[in-house]
């Protein structure tokens, strides 16, 4: 923790998720709650564990904390939040339960409450949990210094949780934080509510406005803001919610008790927050609830430690209670859902989330009044409701408050507790985030923890409540359980300094955050990114956990400007040095001993003599002298020169070839598709891959057109004009000519154009309907291997090809297939000849890029067996009009035609012994189990590999994998890429699960399961998908996080959004067509995924929608849950997916915004065929084009405008990509199917 | 003795036929004791100044297994209005047209000066003449602009409606399509792949509607034209058929060091074959194929592309070491009778200084009544003036070529036929007048001559089945009724009748006048035929055995001398020649493959099969021209004792015209004489033998090779390997004599042959 706290970056980035996972745990905790609020039954189950505790509000309350506990260990709290929690946990436990029942109370509020349970619970949830537990078990404000004792350490590790930014000034902030949370639960909550806000996105606009209000306090963070506010609070707040999680998790010893003590003072300074209170106010806001939550809490805490709490919190809080009244009254409008959310947070929200707005009408109420007596069971409750505890403690004071909020609500909760809930919601917000937020935020890892668990902690319907569940279910509130936004938003809240990647095991920001990368030794998340940064030592372990070991690849992606390209390495004639065993070349794993004349390999373990060449001597601590100045001992990512011997048939490569085949039938002519192509290619043909700028391409050309059959063309520059071959001996391909075919583009300018003037002229009036096009590869790949050098396909291709020739096919497509056994065998190759002519392709490095424009059944099945063979790329334009969709694919194809990559390309994964690269995913062909040939592979492309176990890791050394890919770049030099990779090892599950990244788990289901669809059912695939799910879950549930009620739901910080992304993939169209969705489109979105990176899959899963009624410039604005219920009559969407862009227009939108976008006032004068916006001169429509523009930017492939106006036809194709609900085709909405993952859940458990 | 030589002059002008016997034995004991068979060497399409052609159709005897012509031997019956058949005895009545005959005015069929009479007939459209290039790209970049200049040349010589195709190849064969505007457009064949004719059809697009294997039924032109549109009236496409001649490259793909070019001449054949075959069966269509090396890959692959394997070589073939020899035969073989069948005759141009393959090509050609021509380079004087003269027209200004010739042979009961020789393929008619015993292509009684010219002769052989005991009566007459169906190159169907009659002769008591109605010279050439036509399947050795039998059989037969004393031998005026035309030809290249590679030797078999008598004899027996202040010039013997210092000597084998300047005159000319006014009379002397050869030169197809040498010169060998090596080394000093020159050979001399021959002819033992 230390060295993460010293290295904020690392650290942070570790923890933050855990404190994302958390915080949007905590949501999660509230939506569960919601539906299984009846669980709240549960949470008094778990009260039985609670009962330790005297109180029995406060042994649910301990109960919850506990949960919340467990939550917070995820950073490593799972032990610490159960051990700790027994000792407070006597109160926590109580909490806990009441944290049920509020969170089923409040969480339809909740939002606030789960806010806090991820701020909050997560660190604080061990800590405070603890100290609240404690202090709520003590009694109150004695053990709160204690608590705070504890927190400090909780901060610190909140603090590198929260961000390891704070962790300088965390400890001292921490202390004033921590204070203040005490003092100031208000602030706490706040800042919770600013942490949690961030990372929440009920919060999300309470985080935003939080955030953006902390921002006043401090830039940094936002929670750390509202401490910030008050300077050093700010950031407190965050340490201070750290640092009870830290504390309770790791001691950090010493700054644990000065912030503790700090805390105080600064709590009291606090008074400070209290300034930044107001901005809690707005804060509130967005938090609203929070502050309700606070306030209640701090109602709450008076009881419990009113003195301190009253003190700190009451202003602030008042102060925004001032406000949250309004916003109260606004939130339970609006807010309503992020209320919910809090309480979601907390377990009680499962339940409550049903109760919670009943509640809420109450809960105003019951915070008034209902606080003060709940108080008493508040803070035991906050000390409950989790690890909130934690935050508890600091937030005793607040979550007493909150909890007494809560409790009360939990009493009342139940009953009117949950009208408290709103009361309590904000209050829950407040306090869960308070408490949260305080135990998230304090104790991060621990809160988040307890986060997890409470959010985890979906009460599953247990008996007693089994009605009130039921109740609840249907009406569990979206905005309880995980949310992505949240989860997305916090992660870039967090991500503020550039990512370097010295640390190892260190997981990167999530793709969906800008971030830069600064190479230390390991290679950027850009070129690999891994399912897990913590391994299991063991395959046991791996085995048990289920979870995926495995990193997505994209060896030659594109870097943004402001980063350093891969360094280039000659090593001389004798070629890149390597380890003499395993081959694996020289990196920063090398060890170099007996004074720098050998080295031993960081694989293999073997030692290898240095050349005396590359001799240098060591320093003191045995490195080389010259470590620094070499980019293969410094660097994770750099490029060797590769020598003669690393070339096909000991000889350099000739500079590859683009070859253009263009389908000139009937279909292609009418279309306009043939004069099209022809007329783009003059322009694009100066815009040929290069690798100096100043440079020509020294890329050649060759142009072929065919329908039955094919013309080549003859455009050798000293000919007048080009001449025509046609080669109709289509069953046995062959290239009719060599010199003249390939040529360099300024020396045959004129001629090909001539050639391409001609081209649309000539086929004009064909009639010629039948196509081939195995021969059409053929013909590619054998002008390629007369040429001797590798090369591009570029197939424009229309039509099932028919025509007598090799590969010829027939419709196979057959709807009552769908669904049965045979399915699988269409998604097989029909015919077996493009499986032999893959390889042939892949053996010359002949990489084909198929452009399809299918009017009907093409069969991509099969005709897109060679281009993912050969690392190529598919498009597809259904329907192609030349008018309509020209602009997509002119895009697409000078995309395709410009981007680099490398040709011949042979790829081989190396890694430390234990581990292995058994299985590889994306579009290439293996003739080994070691080797990943591509023919061709661009920037795009990624390759997911997945590693089993064959030994045992250590943790000392981790483990290593070194991938290299030899190819031939566009300009014809051999190279060596090499990328490094070190993550860590781990005996403990827990560390397993807090090292992992969801985006890249999906992003292995994903193509995990796509593979698996040609050779099983697709229901046994979507089964096995559900089971290894919860089996992952289950295992962690049942290992890692603290024992509490089955009927909780505990999810793992970073995998808190595994239910919903896996729900998406199950609902893809590959897994679960439509009654639309064509056979070729699932072959085509099979293949697609294929060779997806985690950005891209992310983006298709769970697509992006931003409303864009309110634009600025500069930022984007926040993105909303793809749920229709997200979206407002009055508002604008835009929507995509990285393959297609939906502009939603709700039906009342203002005329103003209509004027501005498309110039018309009238809704109904909208065209909906519209594929760009019109350029209108305003700003808002500029900044509207501008972020659409930038989106195609960021995608590989450019997404057509489509304009759906609200209850057009067209809506139902835009509401296919609301992926949280209900799909057509039978998916589940994201609550039913976290319900059924809950009970898949249990009852692997049971 | 001279009524005979005048007969057959008369007879070879009228009917352009010459018989081997002009008394035909009468028994077929007897016809085969004289050893050379009664056979006769015709010219369908002997260019007869003064034959008019009828503008109608032949009256047919009514037979259905006859139907000869209506000839002036047929019995007549004016008031009948009826004719009897001389062939059959059917009696046919004349037809309506012929109503108003009588004896003062009968048809020309019926006059004896018309015994070749000429009917034009019009049956179905006509069709233009076809000339379909197919052209080797695989050449040096001078040769190659040298034959793009002759092909374009050349479409100026082609009658404007003539269809006009271009077939290249290299390792690649590309179809060029002759009618689009703006990009050249072919249809490219991979070298390597044998194509069925329908396979090649589909690929170049020509789905044929109708059934092609419609006899006789050529394709209208209009219908043609739309479904062709790589044969294209020339009119039409000369300009773009220039430009694309002027564009054409050498063929692109690299060579290798160590390599041959890859040469796809195989798949190109099948290909232009395959062309014809789908779009023009039936019509008149000349593929002319222009190669400048052996075919390398593919189907009809004569050798590898590896340059250190050579070519085979006769030794190689003898060793049975030719690895592709018999497989490309075959393919070539089969390819020209699928062109055959059709009609169209197929031309081989090929200019190399190494071998092309003609051996295995030959069949091409000789199947299909084609040209062969050979050369060392395309930028030759020899090819582009042979290809010229291809073209060239006849006094109506009609080109010198006919196609699709179908040649039938009807005989009168005494005779069959046993075969015939020449440029033609078999019909495989059955019919009564086949014999049983095979005389060169025999087993029917039509041949196809898929192209002709005015000197294209076949050897016609046939069998006396006349039993002995059933003779003949006195002055009984056996005739031979030739029918030439024929294109003309005017694209008119015409019909060529011929009626011969001879008597019949017993040869126990007319004997003498049996041996002085042969033909010594139509005898050798009919003889030599047959040995060449047994050289092309048998052993060269055996051949020369079989020759050398024959010829000492006719000498006991004929001559005169006592038993076993060779001095008392003695042959009459009629034969006295003979045994020295088979001394030549022994000699000959025809025969003898020493010294000629097997392109050499099929080229020469080549032309020998075809040539007329006259040419025939030159190739057997060169003849040489002795040019000298001593007189005009005058023929001298081939012999090495007419090579004499003060003598310019013209030579002429057919295949190469040799002037060679004796020692004397050479020193002079080197000297510059003949530049000095006052040896006008020398330079006169040395221009004789030029203008000589130039007239040669001017006539003859294919030109000769033009060598011009002098005594010591290292083109001598052309002369001095020709001569009677009357004088060698060995008998120099022997003969003392200071004329001459010696001949540095082991080869026997006319000298000893003919003792050898007396020697054997006299012996009694044989």
């Amino acid at each position: 923790m230390n060295v993460n706290q010293h290295t904020p970056m690392a650290s942070p980035y570790g923890q933050p998720q855990p404190g994302y996972g958390q915080p949007s745990y905590a949501p999660q905790d509230g939506g569960y709650p919601g539906p299984y609020s009846p669980y709240n039954g549960p949470a008094s189950a778990h009260q039985p564990g609670v009962p330790p505790q005297g109180y029995s509000p406060f042994t649910s309350f301990p109960s919850k904390a506990v949960a919340a506990n467990p939550v917070s260990d995820l950073s490593s709290p799972l032990d610490l939040g159960p051990t700790r929690l027994p000792p407070t946990s006597a109160p926590p436990p109580a909490s806990a339960p009441q944290p049920y029942n509020q969170y089923t109370h409040s969480q339809g509020d909740m939002q606030n409450g789960p806010p806090p349970m991820t701020q909050a619970p997560p660190r604080p949830a061990a800590a405070q949990p603890y100290t609240q537990g404690h202090v709520n078990m003590s009694g109150s404000l004695p053990s709160y210094p204690q608590h705070y004792g504890p927190p400090p350490s909780m901060q610190q590790v909140t603090n590198q949780m929260t961000g390891m930014q704070i962790t300088p000034g965390p400890p001292t902030s921490a202390g004033p934080g921590y204070v203040p949370p005490h003092s100031s639960q208000p602030p706490l909550s706040t800042a919770y509510s600013a942490a949690a806000q961030p990372s929440y996105t009920q919060a999300p606009p309470p985080a935003s406005s939080a955030p953006t209000q902390p921002p006043p306090a401090s830039g940094p963070a936002a929670s750390q803001q509202y401490y910030g506010g008050p300077p050093p609070s700010s950031q407190q707040p965050f340490n201070s919610s750290l640092p009870p999680t830290s504390q309770q998790q790791f001691t950090s010893s010493v700054p644990p008790p000065p912030s503790q003590q700090s805390f105080p003072p600064s709590s009291f300074s606090g008074p400070a927050p209290p300034p930044t209170r107001p901005q809690g106010p707005p804060m509130s806001q967005s938090q609203p609830q929070m502050p309700f939550p606070s306030q209640p809490p701090f109602s709450a805490p008076p009881p419990v430690s009113q003195p301190g709490f009253a003190g700190g919190p009451p202003p602030p809080v008042q102060g925004s209670f001032p406000p949250q009244p309004t916003q109260p009254s606004s939130q339970p409008g609006s807010f309503p859902p992020p209320g919910p959310p809090p309480t979601s947070a907390t377990s009680g929200q499962y339940t409550t989330s049903m109760a919670q707005q009943p509640p809420p009408p109450t809960q105003p109420s019951p915070y008034h009044s209902g606080p003060p007596p709940p108080r008493v069971q508040m803070p035991p409750t906050s000390m409950g409701q989790s690890n909130h505890m934690p935050p508890g403690p600091p937030g005793p004071l607040q979550q007493p408050p909150a909890q007494p909020g809560m409790q009360t609500g939990f009493p009342p909760q139940q009953n009117g507790a949950f009208g408290q809930v709103r009361g309590p919601q904000p209050g829950y917000a407040g306090p869960y985030p308070g408490q949260p937020n305080y135990g998230a935020q304090a104790p991060a890892p621990a809160p988040s923890a307890q986060k997890r668990l409470d959010p985890d902690a979906i009460p599953s319907p247990q008996a007693s409540d089994m009605p009130a569940v039921q109740k609840s279910r249907h009406r569990i509130d979206p905005d309880a359980i995980p949310s992505p936004i949240q989860v997305i938003e916090d992660d870039k809240a967090k991500s503020t300094e550039p990512f370097t990647t010295g640390v190892r095991g260190q997981a990167p920001p999530l793709v969906t955050t800008n971030f830069q990368v600064k190479d230390q030794g390991n290679a950027s998340p850009r070129f690999i990114r891994c399912t897990a940064y913590n391994m299991p030592c063991t395959s046991d372990m791996a085995k048990q956990s289920q979870v995926p070991l495995a990193a997505v690849i994209k060896p030659l992606a594109t870097l943004p400007p402001d980063e350093t390209p891969p360094y280039m390495v000659d090593h001389g004639e004798a070629g890149p040095i390597r380890c003499n065993r395993c081959k694996a070349y020289m990196c920063p794993y090398m060890q170099f001993i007996e004074g720098g004349r050998r080295f031993q390999c960081g694989f293999c373990s073997c030692v290898t003599e240095v050349p005396p060449q590359y001799f240098q001597h060591l320093d003191h601590t045995g490195k080389r002298v010259d470590c620094y100045d070499r980019p293969e001992l410094s660097l994770g990512t750099y490029e060797f020169l590769a020598t003669v011997d690393y070339c096909k048939n000991n000889k350099l490569p000739q500079p590859p070839a683009f070859i253009f085949l263009i389908d000139v039938s009937y279909n292609a002519v009418k279309s306009g598709l043939v004069s099209l192509i022809c007329n783009e290619l003059k322009t694009l043909l100066d815009l040929l891959p290069r690798e100096n700028p100043e440079m020509d391409s020294v890329v050649r050309v060759g142009f072929v057109t065919y329908n039955k059959v094919l013309h080549f063309y003859n455009v050798k520059p000293t000919l007048a004009q080009p001449q025509m071959l046609v080669v109709s001996d289509v069953s046995d391909m062959f290239v009719p000519l060599l010199d003249g075919f390939l040529v360099n583009v300024n020396e045959s300018r004129q001629v090909i154009e001539s050639l391409l003037d001609q081209i649309p002229e000539m086929f004009a009036d064909t009639r010629e309907t039948e196509t081939v096009f195995g021969p059409v590869i053929q013909a590619g790949l054998e002008a390629l291997k007369a040429a001797d050098c590798a090369g591009k396909l570029f197939v424009f291709h229309t039509s099932l090809p028919i025509a007598e020739a090799p590969g010829k096919l027939k419709n196979r497509e057959d709807k009552k297939l769908i669904g049965t056994d045979k399915e699988k065998t269409l998604f097989q190759p029909q015919v077996g000849f493009y499986k032999d002519l893959a390889k042939d392709c892949v053996a010359q490095g002949c990489c084909v890029d198929l452009f399809l424009f299918p009017n009907q059944y093409v069969d991509l099945a099969t005709l897109g067996v060679v281009p993912v063979s050969t690392g190529g790329s598919i498009y597809k334009y259904t329907y192609f009009q030349a008018q309509a969709d020209q602009e997509r694919f002119l895009n697409d194809l000078r995309r395709d035609v410009q981007k680099q990559v490398g040709f011949d390309a042979v790829m081989r994964v190396r890694t430390s012994t234990g581990i292995r690269a058994t299985d590889f995913f994306g579009s290439f062909y293996m003739n080994n189990t070691t080797d990943v040939e591509l023919a061709g592979l661009d920037c795009d492309k990624a390759i997911t590999v997945e590693f089993k176990h064959d030994d045992k890791l250590s943790e000392e050394t981790g483990a290593l994998m070194q991938c290299a890919v030899l190819y031939t770049s566009c300009s014809g030099r051999r190279r060596l890429r090499i990328h490094n990779m070190a993550v860590n090892c781990c005996s403990q599950l827990a560390d397993l699960y807090r090292n992992c990244e969801t985006d890249t788990i999906i992003n292995y289901f994903a193509k995990y399961a796509f593979r698996g669809v040609a050779n099983n059912p697709t229901k046994a695939v979507r089964d096995t998908l559900v089971n290894q799910c919860a089996q992952i879950l289950a295992c962690y549930r049942k290992n890692c996080a603290s024992p509490s009620s089955a009927g909780q739901l505990i999810l793992p910080e970073c995998m808190k959004l595994l239910p919903v992304y896996l729900n998406c993939v199950l609902k893809s169209d590959v897994l679960m067509p439509g009654a639309d969705v064509s056979l070729d489109d699932r072959a085509y979105l099979k293949q697609l995924i294929s060779c997806m990176d985690v950005t891209e899959t992310h983006v298709f899963f769970y697509p992006r929608l931003l409303p864009v009624m309110k634009l600025e410039s500069g930022s984007l604005p926040v993105a909303v849950r793809d749920s229709e219920e997200r979206l407002s009559k009055g508002g604008v969407y835009l929507l995509e997916t990285g393959l297609h862009l939906f502009l939603w227009v709700g039906a009342s939108v203002q005329q103003e915004l209509l004027l501005n976008i498309f110039g018309t006032p009238s809704f109904s004068q909208i065209d909906p065929n519209l594929t760009s916006l019109p350029v209108l001169d305003n700003p808002f429509s500029q900044r509207l084009r501008e972020i659409i523009d930038s989106f195609r930017a960021q995608r590989s492939r450019y997404m057509k405008l489509m304009v759906v106006k609200q209850e057009d036809r067209s809506e139902l194709i835009f509401k296919h990509f609301l992926v949280e609900d209900k799909s057509a085709s039978g998916g589940a909405s994201y609550v039913d199917f976290l319900c059924h993952m809950h009970k898949e859940i249990r009852q692997l458990l049971s | 003795m001279s009524t005979y030589q005048e007969f057959i002059q008369q007879n070879e002008d009228r009917d352009g036929v010459r018989f081997s016997w002009n008394l035909w034995p009468s028994s077929r004991l007897e016809a085969t004791r004289l050893v050379v068979p009664v056979s006769c060497l015709f010219t369908p399409l002997k260019e007869m100044p003064n034959l008019p052609p009828v503008q109608y159709e032949p009256v047919l005897c009514s037979r259905a297994n006859c139907k000869a012509v209506l000839n002036p031997l047929c019995q007549v019956d004016f008031r009948a209005k009826i004719w009897a058949c001389n062939f059959c005895f059917q009696r046919n009545p004349f037809p309506p047209s012929y109503a108003g005959i009588s004896e003062v005015n009968q048809p020309a069929e019926l006059m004896p000066q018309f015994s070749t009479i000429e009917y034009i007939v019009q049956r179905g459209p006509s069709a233009p003449l076809i000339f379909l290039y197919v052209v080797d790209t695989c050449l040096e970049e001078e040769d190659l602009q040298a034959l793009k200049e002759s092909l374009q040349m050349s479409l100026s010589l082609l009658p404007p409606n003539a269809l006009v195709g271009l077939i290249t190849f290299g390792r690649m064969v590309q179809v060029h399509e002759l009618t689009c505007e703006g990009i050249a457009k072919s249809y490219v064949f991979r070298g390597t792949k044998d194509l069925s004719s329908k396979q090649i059809q589909e690929m170049l697009g020509l789905a044929k509607p109708a059934a092609p294997g419609q006899q006789g039924r050529p394709v209208a032109p209009q219908d043609a034209a739309a479904s062709c549109r790589f044969l294209q009236p020339v009119h039409r496409v000369d300009m773009n058929l220039t430009d694309l001649l002027g564009e054409l490259q050498r063929d692109p793909w690299p060579v290798p060091q160590g390599k041959r070019p890859l040469r796809s001449t195989g798949v190109a054949l099948s290909v232009a074959v395959g062309l014809l075959e789908g779009a023009f069966p039936n019509t008149g269509a000349r593929v002319m194929l222009f190669i400048g090396g052996p075919p390398t890959q593919g189907p009809g692959m004569v050798v590898g592309d590896e340059l250190k394997t050579p070519i085979r070589s006769w030794h190689d073939i003898q060793k049975d070491n030719a690895r592709h020899l018999k497989k490309a035969t075959k393919y070539y073989e089969a390819l020209a009778n699928r062109s055959a069948v059709n009609g169209h005759s197929i031309d081989i141009y090929a200019c190399a200084l190494d071998q092309t393959g003609l051996l295995e090509m030959k069949c091409l050609s000789n199947l299909t009544g084609g040209h062969i021509v050979m050369g060392d380079s395309f930028n030759t004087s020899l090819f582009k003036q042979t290809f010229q003269r291809v073209f060239s027209k006849d006094y109506n200004g009609d080109f010198r070529m006919a196609f699709g010739g179908v040649l039938e042979v009807k005989t009168t009961r005494e005779l069959k036929v046993s075969g015939a020789i020449g440029p033609c393929v078999s019909l495989h008619s059955k019919g009564s007048s086949v014999s049983e015993n095979e005389m060169g292509i025999g087993g029917t009684t039509q041949w196809k001559l898929c192209g002709l010219d005015p000197s294209t002769t076949l050897g016609v052989y046939f069998e006396v089945v006349n039993q002995h005991n059933a003779p003949v009566p006195q002055g009984g007459r056996g005739a031979v009724q030739f029918v030439t169906q024929y294109q003309h190159s005017n694209t008119q169907r015409r019909i060529r009748v011929t009626t011969i009659a001879r008597n019949w002769a017993d040869v126990q008591s007319q004997i003498q006048h049996i041996e002085s109605s042969f033909d010594q010279e139509a005898a050798a050439v009919l003889m030599a035929r047959l040995g060449v036509f047994r050289a092309e399947s048998e052993e060269g050795p055996d051949v020369l055995r079989w020759l050398d039998r024959q010829l000492i059989r006719l000498c006991q037969k004929f001559g005169q001398f006592n038993k076993d004393d060779p001095t008392s031998f003695r042959l009459s005026e009629s034969l006295s020649l003979y045994p020295q035309f088979m001394f030549h030809l022994r000699r000959s290249p025809f025969l003898q493959v020493f010294n000629n590679s097997p392109d050499e030797s099929s080229y020469y078999r080549h032309h020998f099969v075809r040539q007329d008598l006259t040419q025939s004899l030159i190739m057997i027996q060169p003849i040489l021209y002795s040019y000298s202040f001593h007189g005009p010039p005058e023929p001298v013997l081939l012999d090495s004792s007419s090579i004499l210092p003060d003598r310019i000597l013209l030579m002429d084998t057919f295949f190469q015209l040799v002037i060679y300047h004796g020692e004397t005159i050479a020193q002079w000319r080197k000297a510059g004489y003949q530049e000095m006014a006052e040896y006008e009379n020398f330079k006169q002397l040395l221009q004789a033998p030029l203008d000589d050869a130039q007239e040669i030169l001017q006539t003859r197809f294919p030109m000769p090779r033009y060598i011009d040498t002098e005594h010591g010169g290292s083109q001598a060998r052309f002369l001095l390997s020709k001569v009677n090596p009357s004088q060698t080394h060995n008998n120099l000093y022997a003969w003392g004599q200071e004329t001459g020159a010696p001949i540095l050979t082991d080869d026997v001399s006319l000298q000893v042959f003919m003792d050898h021959l007396k020697k054997l002819a006299v012996s009694s033992s044989t």
